[in-house]
């Protein structure tokens, strides 16, 4: 049995249509990354997913249970950090976990607890005084204290310097090394790609692409490309001279590739064009090139909250 | 349902440690009552600030009536024609209209001796001395008690016998209760309503913005409990209150209180109400300046309408009218019975009527107050 299990979910605010009949499921064990531009639909369909919010209509199931019906249940067994993760003003890190603790009614060792989300430091500290990335990593501990089989983190890193961030990686890679399911939302790539066994993009509440990383960049991507620094004259050459797809500007050129006789003519195009040349480099679409050309230019920028 | 005490403790414990180290819990909940109570004690108890007037028509041409007079001035001590500070006793003619006389005075506050004191005080019958006053005036309350002093030595010094006469000469006065008396309750009916109902109203839209709501939701605790350790919570504080408001009443101001269970009865209910209304008013609005601002409206009425600084009595009709829709009346009246007069069998319809309100409020409270979003 999958841990999450989704299909056809639909979330609609007013006139806007948040998600738009997603369907996934996630493995037990799995780390899982919805990623995409503000607006997406991603904190919607893991805030449903948690028990927060109630679906339109579709099937949501996380470790076989309703959320919204049986979030009484459900909630014992998973691990939920919600964007912006914020406490209560006062008491310490410590304190929290012990609170948290008994809530559960679970015994719990608060400075192991702190060890393991590398809090140890700051154990004594308000909540108040503690710097962003603390803040977060006190919600990783606080969503562990019931030893949960699935953790649900939105947008765990937003807002942080990339210490923290690296930091908060750290927490989240020994989770999946603990067995434990993590679902995530992220809108950088870089955390999908560090993170994710597998990735779902988002636009406008539906998903365009899912898999791991590799599969969406040789699914969407446009294969091999060669990028060489050169100017206008490599690049007009190229383009009257070969049947090579070509794109460049800014001193780089690029060259599309669809197999090796396309390699083998944009090296000899190049050598004969006598133009200037230096740094040559071939690679796949990265993610973020499908990313881009999925979600749009403008994707990243905000479109309004979710 | 599943309701745990042992969450309830815990969520307590949290929340009460907050609060104290908070700067404004802190203050609102220790600094705050003393303060008021020391400002307004020190306002209206008048505490020797000014001169004032009294006027005694002694109508008795008896032994008795001079004596009284005399234990008048001798109480009231400060009269002389300079110009130091408190009661100055004056003897008014007796072949006046006294009501006509104190007014062509300018003034409120006088004592009449009847024609038969003597005559009644020494056949041990009642009788009374007319005490005439400006209820909103806290001179009238200073002159209510000192007659009230008075008369009391009378009726010791009669039933000792030293005027070998009649005993039990139940002498009526018309109160002998000072403005102190009624600012204690007041203030702890006040401190009650205000640092639950602003604690809640902010806490009710703060936690949803902060998605605090959303977090607690993804625990065990539930609604019922969250909500019933900020009652305890706020009944420990306005017990707390209490006993630093009755203290700096009695020893500063020489209130008069009568200490019974039937206060422990308020200082319940009274928490237990208006955390629920904060809760229910918290709910009805989505933004923390929208709170606070429904939160004021429900508030100010209630504060100043519901006997807090003035008894209620001393207010015109309609607003005493206003005052009975207000629960924080039926605290502060019942406070007023149990505290002062010891009344328990008027207190007893002013707690029904709170406790049945207070368990509307927390159902309504518990049922509309989402922890989650639809």
């Amino acid at each position: 049995m999958p841990a999450i299990e989704v299909s056809g979910l639909k979330k609609k605010y007013g006139d806007i249509q948040a998600v738009d009949g997603t369907s996934f499921s996630v493995e037990e064990g799995e780390v899982f990354s919805l990623l995409g531009p503000n607006g997406a639909g991603k904190t919607t369909t893991i805030e449903i997913l948690e028990g927060l919010r109630n679906k339109d209509s579709g099937t949501a199931k996380v470790l076989g249970l309703d959320p919204w019906a049986s979030g009484y249940e459900l909630h014992k067994r998973i691990g939920v950090i919600p964007q912006g993760f914020k406490f209560l003003d006062y008491p310490t890190p410590k304190e929290a976990i012990s609170y948290y603790g008994a809530l559960f009614g679970k015994k719990v060792d608060p400075d192991e607890l702190l060890r393991r989300v590398i809090l140890d430091d700051a154990s004594n500290v308000w909540f108040q005084n503690l710097s962003g990335g603390q803040k977060q990593k006190l919600g990783m501990a606080l969503s562990l204290v019931n030893d949960p089989h699935v953790i649900f983190l939105d947008e765990p890193t937003t807002g942080l310097d990339p210490q923290a961030r690296r930091a908060v990686w750290e927490v989240v890679r020994k989770l999946k090394d603990e067995g434990r399911t993590v679902m995530l939302t992220t809108h950088y790539l870089e955390e999908a790609e560090e993170l994710a066994d597998r990735v779902a993009i988002m636009k406008h509440g539906k998903i365009v692409a899912m898999g791991t990383t590799e599969e969406i960049e040789s699914r969407f991507g446009s294969g091999q490309r060669m990028v060489v620094k050169g100017g206008d004259d490599l690049l007009k050459y190229l383009r009257e001279n070969t049947r090579l797809r070509v794109e460049g500007g800014a001193g780089e050129v690029t060259i599309f590739l669809r197999d090796k006789a396309d390699a083998m003519a944009a090296l000899g195009a190049i050598e004969e064009s006598g133009a200037a040349w230096e740094d040559l480099t071939v690679r796949r679409d990265s993610l973020e090139d499908v990313f881009l050309k999925l979600v749009g230019e403008s994707g990243g920028v905000g479109e309004g909250g979710e | 349902m599943r309701f745990s005490l042992s969450r309830t403790m815990s969520d307590l414990k949290v929340y009460g440690r907050s609060s104290l180290r908070s700067r404004e819990g802190f203050f609102f909940t220790l600094v705050f009552p003393v303060i008021l109570i020391l400002l307004f004690g020190a306002i209206f108890s008048g505490g020797g600030v000014s001169q004032s007037t009294v006027y005694v028509q002694n109508n008795d041409i008896g032994p008795v009536g001079a004596a009284f007079v005399s234990a008048l001035n001798s109480t009231s001590n400060y009269c002389s024609n300079s110009s130091s500070a408190g009661l100055c006793l004056r003897l008014a003619p007796t072949d006046v209209n006294f009501s006509q006389y104190l007014s062509s005075k300018s003034a409120s506050d006088g004592i009449v001796i009847p024609a038969n004191f003597s005559l009644a005080f020494e056949s041990g019958q009642d009788v009374n001395v007319t005490v005439f006053g400006n209820p909103s005036s806290t001179t009238s309350a200073v002159v209510s008690g000192i007659v009230a002093e008075v008369v009391n030595g009378f009726n010791v010094r009669g039933a000792t016998g030293v005027h070998h006469v009649g005993i039990a000469s139940r002498t009526a006065v018309s109160s002998n209760y000072k403005y102190i008396d009624f600012l204690v309750p007041g203030l702890i009916g006040f401190a009650a309503l205000t640092s639950p109902m602003f604690a809640m109203v902010n806490m009710s839209s703060t936690y949803r913005r902060d998605k605090v709501f959303k977090l607690l939701s993804l625990t065990p605790l539930t609604k019922t409990e969250w909500l019933l350790s900020k009652i305890i919570w706020y009944v420990c504080t306005t017990v707390v209150s209490f006993v630093l408001m009755t203290a700096v009443g009695v020893y500063v101001f020489g209130a008069h209180i009568a200490l019974n269970w039937g206060i422990g009865m308020f200082l319940l209910l009274g928490p237990f109400f208006f955390v629920s209304l904060g809760m229910l008013v918290g709910t009805v609005s989505n933004t923390p300046e929208a709170a606070s601002v429904v939160g004021n409206l429900v508030t100010f009425p209630m504060m100043f309408l519901s006997g807090t600084f003035f008894p209620v009595s001393s207010m015109p009709k309609y607003l005493q009218a206003v005052a009975h829709v207000l629960p924080l009346y039926y605290m502060i009246d019942g406070l007023n019975e149990v505290m002062i007069y010891g009344n328990f069998e008027a207190a007893y319809t002013d707690m029904a009527l709170l406790l049945a309100i207070s368990v509307v409020v927390f159902a309504l409270a518990v049922k509309f107050f989402r922890w989650r979003e639809d």
